[in-house]
């Protein structure tokens, strides 16, 4: 087992993203993470999905969703050869007299503040999986109120990619 | 026009000359087009579900795409099971169902479900249509994605208002499906080293299945038979796609096939599997499948190559195509031992079953309704439940033409029979229709019986009847310490030579062996649908039997004390 990233271009109908998911669940594939929203093309949507499974059903999971009709095209994207980002929003709980301390040190993690509160403030940080979670270990020692990402979004690297672009 | 018109206008574009249904609520507009005049034919049915399974028989006796129609709610949902058959066995077919109204769509109004949601795993696509302009366009792609690439169902979901509303027909020549793609060539580099491994091979056999009636791919397969004199053994789906007296045809494999099939498959060195999916009831234990075979897969569906057992050369594509490319470059191989090895095993292992006096055996009777069918001069067309008249049906009968054998492969569902052969009588209302049936299954779907007689759809109907869930009740002797729990159902209750009359059929009983030919004579002389009541021992099991999950060789065979036929 393990972990990869597909990018799915799909039809932006209406049910289109529920086929996708339905399969998922019906064929008994595990979705960690899934991100959908629009591309350069108004009737195109990308879904970004990360699933846990062996090579037999990733190639099962790439054929299963090319049958769909409103499927356009799957990639998966190897981690060395893609971009992959994240948001995440994350309250934190902080004492009014703790306040500089934690912004000094969400700087340093390249988090913004978004919003500050009586006892608690929100900060915002845009980055690879692996910075928003060290960002999170960082500032649970304050303490977590509450916290929500986005899951992955990911490209092909133009500097990596052997074809000029993806094509519909 | 009015979108009910259209979607009549549609369905005459498609060519559809008989479409199966129900009207009630939400569908009745489209009814309301019907009455208004069509070229197409309507049969009503009693219950969704026959309608449906009509449908199916209608599209596998025929080739072309089957239509069922129903209302919203508890028609859709009644439509359901047929879905599902459709779906599991890639039977080309198109479900139009009412909706209620658009405004009310997700008030849970009176008779609304959320169809396409219920279906969504089922079919291979579906529309919500709620835009009547759209609906020209979506009754051509329904179409067009039911019949190509592996084929399945549909669903088309139209709301009432759309159906009521004015649009300007005009029915697109191509259809606009950016995402759907099936393969139409074969890769010649994967062609050519199929044709090597088969000329290379010491132990080749061919599995072939559904997929290849599906592809109208029949001739193309038996060509390559016979220009490379390769064994095949035909599943359950397939039967029909090769004859059944081939001499290279050695039948169905799996779990209730011959074991001489079974063994084909466990000796081979090399397996030509041709539209099939290695599906459970032929492979038993799946490592212990084939085991010192390469695996040639030729499918049209990329999705079913590698996902049982991994294929060394896949072959992705129409089968047509891919089989006749193939044939035109193979070299036979050097098997006469292999041959003779398969023929020594058919000798060794018939089918068989002990014959008792004054017992009737209910394989007596499917061998006497072959016999007494080969004396008419028709086409034939056989379908069958689900059990172990089935599994009779597919041991005894002999079918030597595609589109012959008609059954519930896949989903298993009983009651398939009845309406499939309604439906097959309506694609080709000159051919022999005949139901192989059991009492459980009959009574799942008996109500047809009336569709049949008063749309003037002659069928026969064998019934097997045993009094049991039969192949529940062999299930519970063999593995569950003989607690026949809720599976008997008696012989004579209800008395279905009665209830055939009933439904305006004729109706035949039989108890006994001596009285099985003149009951068919009846019944395929009174030129209405009948039904034949085959009272038959209650305790007869199907074999050779592999138990589920276990590996194919280690077959259970009919007791040894009994008669070899």
């Amino acid at each position: 087992m393990s972990t990869h990233t597909l990018s799915v271009r799909l039809e932006n109908k209406p049910g289109a993203l529920a086929r996708v998911s339905q399969l998922f669940s019906r064929r008994g594939y595990n979705i960690q993470s899934l991100a959908v929203g629009p591309t350069e093309r108004s009737d195109i949507s990308r879904l970004t999905l990360r699933v846990d499974c062996s090579e037999h059903s990733l190639e099962q999971i790439e054929k299963q969703m090319h049958k769909l009709v409103n499927v356009l095209r799957v990639t998966e994207l190897p981690t060395a050869d893609s971009l992959e980002r994240e948001l995440a929003l994350v309250t934190v709980s902080v004492a009014p007299d703790r306040r500089a301390d934690l912004v000094a040190l969400s700087q340093v993690a390249g988090a913004e503040v978004a919003d500050v509160g009586r006892d608690a403030m929100t900060f915002e940080i845009v980055g690879r999986p692996d910075q928003i979670e060290a960002f999170e270990e960082l500032v649970r020692p304050y303490g977590v109120r509450e916290l929500v990402r986005t899951g992955r979004i990911g490209l092909r690297r133009p500097s990596r990619s052997s074809t000029p672009s993806e094509r519909t | 026009m009015l979108g009910s018109d259209a979607i009549l206008r549609a369905l005459e574009q498609e060519g559809v000359d008989v479409a199966f249904g129900i009207p009630g609520g939400a569908i009745l507009p489209t009814y309301d087009a019907i009455a208004r005049g069509t070229s197409v034919r309507h049969v009503l049915a009693r219950h969704e579900q026959g309608a449906g399974h009509m449908a199916e028989g209608y599209a596998r006796a025929s080739g072309k795409v089957g239509v069922a129609i129903a209302t919203s709610g508890p028609g859709a949902t009644n439509l359901v099971t047929a879905i599902a058959d459709a779906w599991m066995d890639s039977t080309p077919t198109v479900f139009i169902t009412g909706q209620v109204r658009s405004n009310l769509i997700g008030t849970d109004a009176f008779q609304e479900v959320d169809i396409t949601g219920i279906t969504m795993p089922i079919v291979k696509h579906s529309w919500l249509v709620q835009d009547v302009e759209e609906l020209p366009s979506v009754m051509k792609a329904a179409f067009h994605v039911a019949r190509t690439g592996r084929q399945g169902p549909v669903l088309i979901d139209v709301a009432k208002d759309v159906q009521e509303a004015e649009l300007s027909f005009e029915y697109p020549d191509e259809v606009d499906l950016p995402g759907w793609k099936p393969p139409r060539k074969v890769h010649p580099r994967q062609l050519h080293a199929a044709a090597e491994a088969i000329a290379a091979a010491e132990r080749p056999i061919i599995y072939a299945g559904g997929g290849v009636l599906n592809a109208d791919a029949c001739a193309e397969l038996r060509a390559l038979v016979d220009a490379a004199q390769l064994p095949a053994v035909v599943t359950l789906m397939g039967k029909g796609c090769l004859p059944d007296s081939h001499p290279l045809n050695y039948g169905a494999p799996g779990m209730h096939g011959s074991k001489f099939a079974n063994w084909a498959l466990n000796k081979a060195d090399l397996v030509i599997a041709v539209g099939t999916r290695f599906d459970d009831r032929v492979t038993g234990k799946v490592s212990a499948f084939a085991p010192g075979a390469k695996v040639i897969h030729f499918d049209i569906d990329a999705a079913e190559v590698g996902k049982i057992r991994h294929a060394d050369i896949p072959v992705v594509g129409p089968l047509k195509l891919a089989l006749s490319q193939l044939a035109a470059e193979i070299h036979p191989p050097d098997h006469e031992p292999w041959l003779r090895q398969l023929e020594e095993w058919r000798r060794r292992f018939p089918f068989r079953y002990a014959k008792q006096d004054g017992v009737l055996k209910p394989q007596t009777a499917v061998e006497a309704v072959r016999d007494a069918v080969a004396e008419l001069d028709t086409d034939v067309v056989w379908t069958t439940g689900v059990g172990q008249h089935q599994m009779w049906a597919m041991q005894y009968l002999v079918c030597d033409t595609p589109r012959s054998f008609i059954t519930s492969g896949g989903l298993g569902t009983m009651g398939y029979g009845v309406p499939a052969a309604i439906g097959a009588k309506a694609a080709r209302p000159d051919a022999t229709v005949v139901c192989i049936d059991g009492d459980g299954c009959f009574q799942m779907t008996c109500q047809e019986l009336a569709t049949a007689a008063l749309e003037r759809l002659p069928i026969v109907t064998v019934v097997l009847n045993n009094g049991w869930l039969g192949m529940v009740r062999q299930w519970q002797e063999m593995f569950y310490d003989e607690r026949f729990a809720q599976t008997h159902l008696t012989q004579a209750v209800p008395d279905y030579a009665q209830l055939a009359e009933a439904y305006g059929c004729a109706g035949f009983t039989v108890e006994s062996e001596d009285q099985l030919e003149e009951a068919f004579a009846g019944a395929f002389s009174c030129g209405r649908s009948a039904v034949v009541d085959v009272r038959c021992d209650p305790e007869e099991k199907c074999f050779p039997m592999v138990p589920a999950g276990a590996a194919a060789v280690d077959v259970i065979e009919a007791p040894e004390e009994v008669a070899v036929r």
